[in-house]
């Protein structure tokens, strides 16, 4: 049993596609789950349909979201950590790490999950994997936390090869569709099509939901 | 938001003309856009928070519209708006979204910043 599970993600409802089933599993065992979300994903394309947000009230409805999915899947300390969507490759990757940093110190998680750097397709999930690394590499080897990656780039095999950690998650996969359907903002269009495939037996798409795979980091040192 | 109307939209332009301006311009075809085999590249541009004055402003088209600020030694504009609204905040936000739904353009002008 983990002793306490970290997440860094840069937006709202990354944690609801790839991770939330894992949560899940382990919230509903007791272990302890803190979600560090960088930023408000102020700049998400989709403004719902038809449109209940717009450029400038889509933070607080994403906030309002978030904390909802949160609840799906039990995690009961978030942390909105306030950097702006679509910034984060710009900023100083050292300056990141401190914030996370901090954050490792105080929760002392068992595992850490992010991105994997240089395959998160989207650049904030590359900053985000990148500045988490490097603060889970500034503790003693000894130490350290397990760090799972999520890698979503279409090259991903061939560059870090096939990932080494797989989860079942169809016991919570209520959870991780009330989660997913927590981000309203970002996936209604999406829930509709995804339901119906769940009624309709689409194998691909109910094996994309339970399971979950990560790659371990593998550092350096 | 609402669908456009060039009446509407010109009378708030010309009300912000000749004084300070905060305005937030963006452009984007999304981030995935290469990752979904939609586009060879990520194209997109960002600015909030510019502090501008415009002589005169214009919006022309027909759905979908282009708004065009003239500047002293300079000019600011958009095209593929679609959708307006004047907010709470007396702020214009100008919106193109595209067949899904999605934002691909936006153009706010207000007083004081966003």
């Amino acid at each position: 049993m983990e002793r306490h599970i970290l997440i860094v993600l840069p937006h709202p409802d990354d944690e609801a596609f790839g991770v939330s089933g894992l949560i899940s599993l382990n919230t509903q065992k007791g272990v302890p789950v803190t979600y560090a979300c960088l930023t408000l994903g102020e700049m998400g394309r989709n403004l719902g349909n038809p449109f209940f947000a717009t450029r400038e009230t889509l933070p607080e409805i994403r906030k309002k979201e978030l904390r909802e999915a949160c609840k799906a899947c039990g995690i009961s300390d978030l942390r909105m950590l306030g950097y702006r969507d679509k910034t984060l490759e710009f900023l100083d990757s050292e300056r990141i790490a401190d914030t996370i940093e901090e954050i490792i110190k105080e929760v002392n998680p068992s595992l850490v999950i992010t991105f994997y750097p240089g395959h998160g397709v989207h650049p904030d999930h590359d900053a985000t994997g990148e500045a988490t690394i490097r603060a889970v590499k500034r503790i003693p080897k000894e130490n350290r936390p397990t760090v799972y990656c999520k890698a979503i780039t279409h090259d991903r095999v061939e560059k870090i090869g096939e990932h080494d950690v797989e989860f079942d998650v169809s016991e919570v996969l209520d959870k991780k569709i009330a989660t997913l359907k927590a981000h309203r903002s970002q996936t209604e269009g999406l829930m509709g099509n995804l339901l119906q495939k769940i009624d309709d037996s689409d194998n691909e798409i109910i094996e994309w939901l339970r399971t979950e795979v990560y790659w371990t980091y593998k550092f350096d040192d | 938001m609402k669908p456009i109307k060039k009446e509407d939209i010109q009378d708030i332009i010309n009300r912000f003309a000749n004084q300070n301006v905060y305005i937030h311009l963006e452009t984007t075809n999304g981030a995935y856009a290469v990752h979904s085999g939609a586009k060879k590249t990520s194209a997109g541009a960002f600015i909030r928070n510019a502090l501008v004055t415009y002589t005169e402003g214009k919006i022309v088209g027909n759905d979908p519209y282009r708004v065009g600020l003239k500047m002293d030694i300079g000019w600011i504009y958009a095209e593929g708006l679609t959708d307006w609204e004047l907010d709470e905040k007396d702020r214009l936000l100008l919106a193109g979204h595209d067949e899904e739904g999605k934002l691909a353009v936006a153009l706010q002008i207000s007083t004081t910043p966003f």
